[in-house]
This record gives structure tokens, C-alpha cells and sequence, in this order.
């Protein structure tokens, strides 16, 4: 755990980071319900490609979500070290397939960056903002975007 | 009060049956089915509630039940003849009334102008000659009450409704008459009773009335048992003594008769001021009864103190107590309990056991929340039992074992507990039908319409999880059939039918699901009409020629709403789309067929249960899918030459005589690009909610399971073709199969790749 | 000995302000809905006073007070019986039935648990 070197006021939370490829990304821990170990999902027909299919979580049905392809990056092809990490997404709850599982960080706002304007779409859409810490860059998960909205079937 | 706010909780939950008892009442006396029982149930209703409305002092509720009940009473004497318009009038008194329970309860305010008005058409009706007499407290406004009855008491209502009656929910109790007598100092008075034989036969009791008198202070008593004639003579029903008392109270006369005021008429009372020498009142009393030759005749003076204990005597066998000769009297039985209103402090009164005999009375009040986790446990063991026996199983237990054998038997357990439980839950869908008859007086009163509501199947019982969900569509279906399926009074007459439209709501239960159907007979859909609109709203494309089924089905996409203008009634923003995705949300169906000018018939179709299911588990492209049981017809292998191929792709089973067509679960959900030969597999036959059958092919057969039904939307959302989710025995989620949308994905494509129908819809 | 009384009444809140009171005051309390259960009920339970509506579906409180008069085993049983101010023809009609006395309705408790005290021995 790093320790906060605060330079100002603002208040300090703690964020998870994650890598997804080759990239780091963090949610805000608050968030974090648990993380979980891969296991076979099953698969949801008719499904965007992102996600993954639906696992039993304590008697919950837990949708998987593949976070590289949802923000538009290859699929991830899951291995023993890929993890789940099991969010609050507003009054859903959602696992996000990651690679690994990397830090919990510290931070103060003023440590968070605005999401630089060259950045496609899908990122600018997903990522609240880009933390700096010790060198590395690493974008934080807007995560009330990432499910989409809850559509009921017409026809 | 905690006690009594119970109670109060008892009294709006009886209220609510006894309004729905009354507007059933009066919905069978408006259709002619009531006996002759039914003004009575009807009348009861309204005196019950006035009832219990009088004891927690809910004035312009028990105001309002009482002019109601007077109107009821006459009617049900015969007073006032039962005409469709008195029926009516009463069944708009029971939506007030049910306003004046909302009121009091503390859900919304009644309209007191409405209210008042209602009162003064009660009034009316009930004595229609009687204005001058209804007029007496409306002095201040009884124009009112000669003219229109529909405008009485402008601003106060409540007061003009007043009719004079006293309801007091207090009585006056004995202190305060005690307090208001007049001070007499050692006042003495002589009380002379003289029981007739009523007074017994009313099981009252001399010795009875003298222990209430000696509560007024001390007393002595006399009995003059001088007309009692000789024993052969004496008839064991009859009274012949006489009492005379000497009473001193300070509590006056009024308290004394107070003591006989249950025994008014059946004895003779004599109450004077003052000492009356025996002897004096004994020659008086043989002035007015008979001498008796009986030597014995001699008064026996019984002393009992003002503090005496109550005499005991009474029993069944003890009605002949008071003329069994002077001795029993004489006896205030020491060993006798006061009686428990004397008791010292409540504390000591222990609370009364409360005894509810009688088979099916008995009744236990449960939270309903402590239920619902009970089903959610019971479904949780029913998980863990079919994991239990999945690992069983792979242990290669044989199944004669004991250990088998054993789980077996849990798995039957457990299915009975879950079933049980269930049971607890399941409720008659009344209490969601009972609500509609107001509903459509409403909606006919506000479009212009005039409807009459016939309900079918109000005991037809499914799980709570659903009677709840199925308030909104069938409210949204009555609102339309009415609104825009019934024709005005006038357009009916120049169609040659009645003026009064019919629309009928029936509850039954079809192939393990609750079919909710709402039948009007007006003018039907118009398909020309909706075609065009679809069309214009691009819904659909012009060139496309649909069944008249599908036409009338486009009512329900989005932003489809055919109104000319939006109307009160079924135009407040939630249109049949909306009331199809949130049936469709519980897994249910809506449909309608319509047959121009004869009317339109809505279909809902919802799982009796929202909570598990019983379904055949399968395999498909390696996925473990659940198809409910409900919609399998059978299973079969086919064999090669039942299967013919019809069009590019497509294909059909031959089932005995006819061609169903044939759908690879595996291809229609993505699962695989190509299906496998279907004589490799497994078929399911399957009956749509339309009817339609189909031939699902999935690859192997696992059996049947009862699963616990899990929702998929609370965490993600619907999934075309998937109804909801469930947990098998290895612990994995299974999705259980949306068996008509399979079919009609099938219908729409991908193979054949487009079909822009219904797609636009999406 | 806890004096037993009988409640016949259709109205549920109608039996438990009864009971309330009852219970209160230390008696034991047994109901009935209505007179055909509480015929059924006075032969299981043999209460000391029996407390009736008038009002009731299948057996009214004048047939109910009647069939428990011409009962040997119960006739001397006193009847209270449950009336309104504004009835007093129905209370007229209950006393040539055969009921021993009457609570007005609203009753408070210790008016009715004198009403017992006065035709109970």
C-alpha cells in the first residue's frame, strides 16, 4: 500500500488497480465487493460480445463482463491468474473479468487528471479521468456507464 | 394502545373484505344473481363497518355507514322496492363509503361535497317522501334538499349530513348518573319485586338483582313466599315470590332502576322513599296476590351486607333456584369469587386464553416478510440437495444404497417442504379483481361509456410474487377495452346493440400458467386504421402484408397509441408497450385478437410462481439449458424420414399428421452456426402461448428438475430468449429457455436474414 | 374459576375489542362468527355468559338466543346481547328471544364487564 503524500486538502480514496492487457486501470474500492478467481461463465445468447455469460455468486446470478472488450480492446482470453473483480454498478451488481489484480492505491483528487481529448470514444466514454502515480498512468472505470441501460424486449 | 391500534389494523383489513363483500353484493343484485341472502350480506357489510367505525370513534365514517345502513334496511325490509337505478345508486355509495375507510385510515381525503351529496341521495332514496324530516338539520339550507340532491352542503358536508342521530362512542357510565343524583343523605328506600316468570326464563335472577342492590348500599331483604302454592300445584316455570328490599343509598332513584333495567316488564317494580315496616309492605303485597293457606307463609328477612361476596347459586340446573322454596336465598355462599370486574389491578388479571374452536377458524397472522425468506431458504436447500445428489453421483454411489436411497428420500422432502411453502403463499386472485369493478364505473363515468364489469375465476389462487404484479396490466387492459374498445351509448344503439357494454375479466389456470383475460364486446380492433398508423409512425414498412393477428398485435409497440386524441383514461403516458414489457419482464405473455364489431379479447398469460419451476434440462452446443415443462407437449428421436426440408434452410417434422416446424435451440441462440443433423439429437415438442407448436432439437436430454427461478434483470438485464436463470446441481447458472421467443426468433430471422416487421420495434 | 364467555359476532374487530376488554377484565374468552358456530361452540366450551350480535349471516342473534332457550342444558346461560342506540325495536325483539340483558354499542370496557357483573352469578 502506498502512502498518500498529500499535497493538499482534498480528501483521500482508495482505488484498486487492475491490469487489463497491457494497460492499468483502477476502480474506487467502495465499490469492490469482492474479487473472485476465474471460473467458467455461462454463456448469455443474444449478448453483446463483452460479456461473458452469468455465474452463480451465492445464490445471485453475477453478469461477467469482459472489461478489454467492452472499452474496445481485444477479448481477454482468460488464464489462472485472471480475476473477477465483483462491483457495485449502480443497483447492479457486475464482475469484471481483469487480467490481474495489481495495488490499492491512495489518492487525493488533485492526483487525477482529466481524460486527455486524443483518446477514442469508447475510452473517453468509459474512464472518469487518469491517475500519475510513481510513473505509472493509470485510468480510473467510470463504472455507472459500463453496464448498458436495462432494455426490456419490445416484439 | 398497542393492543388496540392492533385491532384498529384488524378493522381497515375487515373493512376492505366487507367493501368487497359489498360491492359483490350489489354487483350480483345489478346482474339479478343475488338471493335472498344477499341484501342481508350487503346490509351486514355496512353495519359492520359502521360497527367498528363507532368503536375507535371514526365520525364521518360511521355518519356516512349509517345513512347508507338505513337506506339498506329499508330495502331489505321491503320498504323501499329494489329497482336497477336504487343498485346503482348504491354500488356509487360503496365507492364513497370505501373513500371514507381510505380517509380514515389515513390514505387520502374524501371528497366531502361528494360525499355529502351521496348522503342526501341515500336519504332521499330511502324515504323520498320525508324531505321535511331529512330537512331538519339542512335548515340553514334546505333549498337544497327540494331541489337538486346532488349539490347539498357546499363547504361542510359532514355537518349537513348530520341527521340527528346521537352516536355517541362513549356511554355514560354508572358513576357519572351516580355523581349526578342528587346528594340524599342516608337515604333509605323500599324496593318491591315481583319477578313474572320472563324474568327467569331470561336467565336475570332475583338474587342477582339483590347482590346489585346491596352494591348500593346495605340492604335488607324480605321474601314473601305466600302465593307459592302447595308443591303438587307449583309449576317450575312460573314465579310466585315476592321481595321487598329496604335499601339505603345515597345514589337515588335513577340507580336503583338502573339495576332493573334489564328486568323492565318482566316483574313488578315498586320503588318508595322511606322505611316500609315489613308488615306494611307484606299486607300491601297481600292485598294484590292471593292469600295462600301455606302455614309456613312466615317472611324470612335475609341480611346481606353491602360488601357481600356474590351469591353463587346459579348454574343450569339452578333456574328453579328462586322458587325452590325459601332456603336457597338465604345462603350467600362465602367460598364464591367475586366477580373478576371487582378484581383488585389488571396486573392480577391474567390474560384471557384466547380459544378459536371450530375447523377452519383458525387463523395465524403471519409477516409476510418471514414467509418470503422461508421460500428463499427453501430454495437454497433445494440447490444444496440437487448438489448433494450431483456429487453422489459422481462418486459412482450405486443407486439401491442406503446413501442414495437416503437422498432420494431428502429430495422428495425437500420438494413437499418447497410445495407446502409455496402453498402458504398462494392467494386468490380476488384480491386484485375486487379493486376492478370500481375501476370501471370510474372509467365508464369519465369516457362516457357505460360498461358493466362480470368477473370469472376470482378464487383462482397463484403465488403472492405474481398477485402483485398483475394489478397494473390488468388494470391498463380494462382501461383500453373500455376506453377504446367499447363504443358510446349512442354508436351501440345505432349498431343494434345494448347501450351498456359488457366487459368481462376471467382468472384460470392453463398448462401450469394463470391466464388473465379481458373481453369487451365492442367495436373490435380497427386494422385499417392501426395498419396506417404503423406505418406512418414507421414501424412498420407500407409494402409488408401481415395477418390480421399481427396487425392487431402492433398495438403494443412502442409509441404506438391509437387514440385520436390522449384521453384521460388510457392515455396517461404508459401505452400497451409498456404493459407488455413489463408482463413479458415476468415471463409472461399479452396478446389480442379482435373480431370487428364484436369486440376484443386481451390474453395474459403469467407463471403461477415467480419462484421456482419445473423444467426438462438439456443439452445444447455444450450449453446446459432448462425448458419449461409447462410447454413441452413430448419428446421424441426423429427419424430421418420424418424430417423434410421446406424452403432454403428451413425444415419440418412430420408429428402423426401434421408438419411442425423443426428449431435448432443452438442456431437460434448463437450458440452454433450450423445444426447438427436433427435425427442426432433430441426433439422437443413444444406448444407456444398462441398455440403454435414447434419442434426444438437440443442435443441430449439430462431429465426433469424442479429449479428455483432466478432473475437475470437484477443484475443485467433481459435476454431474448432466455426467461430467467437458474442454479444447478454443479453449482453452474443454467439458463431456462424463453420457449415463444425461440419460436418467433426463429420466425423472424436470421435465417431467412431479414424480416423488418417487428424487428423495427426494437 | 375464570368465568368463560362467549363472543358471536361476524365482524372480526367486532370480537377482538370484545376479547380486548374481556381479557382484560381476567375473563376467558371463546368466539364464534356467527350463531350456527356459536351453537357449536357453547356445547364445547359451556361459557357463563354469552355476549351476541344481531347481525350475522347464516343464524341471527334472535335465532341464536332462541335455540340456546329452548336448550335444557343452556337456558339459564345469560345473553347479553350487542345492540345500537338507534336500534331499540332489535333490542325489543332480542328480549321476546330471550336475552337476559344488553350492551349499547360503542361500549367502553368497564361498561361491559359490568353489563357480565349484573347477569352473571
Amino acid at each position: 500500500m502506498t502512502e498518500p503524500t498529500i499535497t493538499s486538502s482534498n480528501e483521500t480514496r482508495e482505488l484498486i488497480s487492475f491490469r487489463v492487457g497491457e494497460q492499468e486501470y483502477c476502480v474506487d474500492i467502495m465499490a469492490v465487493r469482492e474479487i473472485r478467481g476465474w471460473s467458467p461463465a455461462t454463456t448469455l445468447p443474444q449478448s453483446p460480445a463483452y460479456m461473458r455469460g452469468v455465474i452463480n455468486l451465492r445464490g445471485a446470478v453475477l453478469p461477467i463482463m469482459d472489461l478489454a472488450a467492452r472499452i474496445g480492446m481485444p477479448t481477454t482470453e482468460p488464464n489462472v491468474r485472471s480475476v473477477f473483480i465483483v462491483v457495485q454498478a449502480g443497483d447492479r451488481t457486475v464482475g469484471l473479468l481483469v487480467d490481474a489484480v495489481s495495488d490499492i492505491l491512495s489518492i487525493t483528487d488533485d492526483m487525477c487528471q482529466p481524460t486527455p481529448d486524443i483518446a477514442c470514444e469508447n475510452v473517453r466514454h468509459f474512464v472518469r479521468g487518469i491517475i500519475s502515480i510513481e510513473g505509472r498512468m493509470i485510468s480510473e472505470i467510470s463504472l455507472d456507464r459500463l453496464l448498458p441501460e436495462r432494455e426490456a424486449l419490445a416484439a | 394502545m398497542d393492543e388496540l391500534e392492533a385491532i384498529k389494523v384488524t378493522f381497515f383489513q375487515e373493512c376492505e373484505e366487507l367493501l368487497a363483500d359489498l360491492e359483490g353484493g350489489l354487483l350480483a343484485m345489478q346482474d339479478g344473481n343475488d338471493d335472498g341472502d344477499t341484501v342481508n350480506a350487503v346490509f351486514r357489510a355496512v353495519h359492520s363497518i359502521k360497527g367498528g367505525a363507532g368503536a375507535f370513534g371514526l365520525e364521518p365514517l360511521v355518519r356516512f355507514a349509517h345513512v347508507f345502513e338505513t337506506l339498506l334496511d329499508a330495502l331489505r325490509s321491503n320498504e323501499i322496492p329494489g329497482t336497477p337505478d336504487l343498485t346503482a345508486l348504491l354500488l356509487r355509495a360503496s365507492d364513497v363509503l370505501a373513500d371514507h375507510v381510505s380517509a380514515a385510515r389515513g390514505l387520502g381525503v374524501v371528497d366531502m361535497d361528494v360525499s355529502a351529496a351521496m348522503a342526501a341521495e341515500l336519504k332521499i332514496a330511502t324515504d323520498p317522501n320525508a324531505a321535511p324530516a331529512a330537512a331538519a338539520p339542512v335548515a340553514e339550507a334546505p333549498q337544497y334538499v327540494d331541489a337538486a340532491p346532488i349539490v347539498i352542503g357546499a363547504d361542510d358536508g359532514m355537518d349537513d349530513d348530520d341527521l340527528g342521530f346521537d352516536f355517541q362512542p362513549m356511554t355514560i357510565t354508572l358513576d357519572a348518573q351516580a355523581a349526578d343524583a342528587a346528594v340524599l343523605d342516608g337515604d333509605v328506600w323500599t324496593v318491591s319485586i315481583r319477578p313474572k316468570s320472563d324474568l327467569y326464563r331470561k336467565a336475570n335472577e332475583t338474587a342477582l338483582l339483590l347482590r346489585e342492590l346491596s352494591r348500593l348500599g346495605p340492604i335488607q331483604a324480605t321474601l314473601d313466599d305466600s302465593a307459592l302454592p302447595a308443591l303438587e300445584f307449583i309449576d317450575p316455570e312460573a314465579a310466585y315470590v315476592t321481595w321487598s328490599v329496604r335499601v339505603e343509598t345515597e345514589q337515588g332513584e335513577e340507580a336503583i332502576r338502573e339495576v332493573f333495567e334489564f328486568v323492565d316488564g318482566d316483574c313488578d317494580l315498586e320503588i318508595t322513599r322511606g322505611e316500609a315496616p315489613v308488615a306494611d309492605v307484606l299486607a300491601s303485597l297481600l292485598d294484590i296476590a292471593a292469600p295462600a293457606p301455606a302455614p309456613e307463609a312466615a317472611p324470612v328477612a335475609v341480611e346481606i351486607p353491602a360488601e357481600a361476596p356474590p351469591v353463587s347459586a346459579v348454574g343450569p340446573a339452578a333456574e328453579a333456584a328462586p322458587l325452590a322454596a325459601p332456603m336457597p336465598v338465604s345462603a350467600p355462599a362465602p367460598a364464591a369469587p367475586p366477580v373478576a370486574a371487582n378484581a383488585p389491578a389488571p396486573a392480577a388479571a391474567k390474560p384471557a386464553q384466547i380459544d378459536v374452536p371450530g375447523p377452519g377458524q383458525s387463523v395465524i397472522r403471519v409477516d409476510p416478510e418471514r414467509i418470503d425468506r422461508l421460500i428463499d431458504l427453501v430454495g437454497e436447500l433445494v440447490i444444496n440437495q440437487a448438489m448433494l445428489a450431483q456429487r453422489v453421483g459422481e462418486y459412482g454411489i450405486a443407486p439401491s444404497s442406503n446413501l442414495a436411497m437416503g437422498l432420494d428420500e431428502l429430495e422428495q422432502l425437500t420438494r413437499e417442504i418447497q410445495d407446502s411453502v409455496m402453498a402458504i403463499r398462494a392467494q386468490p386472485v380476488k384480491s386484485v379483481f375486487q379493486r376492478m369493478p370500481r375501476l370501471v364505473r370510474e372509467v365508464a363515468n369519465m369516457t362516457g361509456k357505460q360498461a358493466r364489469l362480470v368477473m370469472d375465476g376470482e378464487n383462482t389462487e397463484v403465488d403472492k410474487t405474481v398477485i402483485e404484479r398483475l394489478s397494473d396490466p390488468i388494470t391498463h387492459m380494462l382501461r383500453n377495452a373500455i376506453d377504446h374498445g367499447l363504443e358510446s351509448p349512442e354508436e351501440r344503439k345505432a349498431a343494434g346493440k345494448n347501450p351498456e357494454g359488457v366487459v368481462r375479466l376471467a382468472a384460470l389456470h392453463r398448462s401450469g400458467r394463470i391466464v388473465i383475460e379481458v373481453q369487451d364486446d365492442g367495436k373490435g380492433i380497427n386494422r385499417e386504421r392501426v395498419h396506417s398508423i404503423a406505418v406512418k409512425k414507421g414501424l412498420i414498412s407500407p409494402d409488408l402484408t401481415l395477418t390480421d393477428e399481427e396487425i392487431d398485435n402492433l398495438i403494443f409497440l412502442p409509441g404506438f397509441s391509437t387514440a385520436d386524441k390522449i384521453s384521460d383514461v388510457s392515455g396517461r403516458g404508459v401505452g400497451m408497450d409498456v404493459v407488455k414489457r413489463s408482463v413479458q419482464a415476468l415471463g409472461g405473455r399479452i396478446s389480442i385478437t379482435s373480431r370487428p364489431g364484436l369486440g376484443s379479447t386481451f390474453t395474459l398469460s403469467l407463471p403461477l410462481t415467480l419462484a421456482v419451476l419445473d423444467g426438462m434440462v438439456v443439452d445444447v452446443a455444450g450449453e446446459t439449458l432448462v425448458i419449461p415443462l409447462a410447454c413441452i407437449v413430448e419428446s421424441l428421436r426423429p427419424k430421418a424420414e420424418e424430417i423434410r426440408p421446406l424452403g432454403p434452410v428451413g425444415s419440418v417434422l412430420a408429428v402423426r399428421d401434421s408438419f411442425v416446424p423443426l428449431i435448432d435451440v443452438g442456431l437460434t441462440l448463437n450458440y452454433r452456426d450450423r445444426s447438427p443433423p436433427p435425427t442426432e439429437g433430441v426433439v422437443l415438442l413444444v406448444e407456444g402461448e398462441d398455440g403454435s407448436r414447434a419442434a426444438l432439437v437440443a442435443d441430449a436430454i439430462h431429465g426433469q428438475r424442479q429449479v428455483v427461478i432466478k432473475s437475470l434483470e437484477q443484475n443485467y438485464q433481459q435476454v431474448e430468449g432466455v426467461a430467467a436463470a437458474t442454479i444447478l446441481g454443479d453449482g453452474r447458472v443454467a439458463l431456462i429457455l424463453d420457449v415463444d421467443a425461440v419460436i418467433n426468433l426463429r420466425r423472424r430471422g436470421p435465417p431467412p436474414p431479414s424480416d423488418p416487421t417487428l424487428i423495427a420495434a426494437e | 374459576m375464570t368465568r368463560t364467555v362467549l363472543t358471536v359476532d361476524d365482524s372480526r374487530t367486532m370480537r377482538d375489542m370484545l376479547r380486548m376488554a374481556l381479557a382484560g377484565a381476567g375473563f376467558n374468552v371463546v368466539e364464534a362468527v356467527d350463531g350456527e358456530h356459536g351453537l357449536e361452540v357453547l356445547s364445547a366450551h359451556r361459557p357463563d355468559v354469552i355476549i351476541t350480535d344481531i347481525n350475522m349471516p347464516k343464524l341471527d342473534g334472535f335465532g341464536f338466543i332462541e335455540a340456546v332457550r329452548v336448550d335444557d342444558d343452556y337456558r339459564a346461560i345469560p345473553i347479553l346481547v350487542l345492540t345500537t342506540e338507534s336500534d331499540p325495536s332489535k333490542k325489543q325483539r332480542a328480549r321476546e328471544a330471550g336475552a337476559t340483558g344488553w350492551i349499547v354499542k360503542p361500549f367502553n370496557p368497564e361498561k361491559l364487564v359490568e353489563a357480565i357483573r349484573r347477569v352473571a352469578a
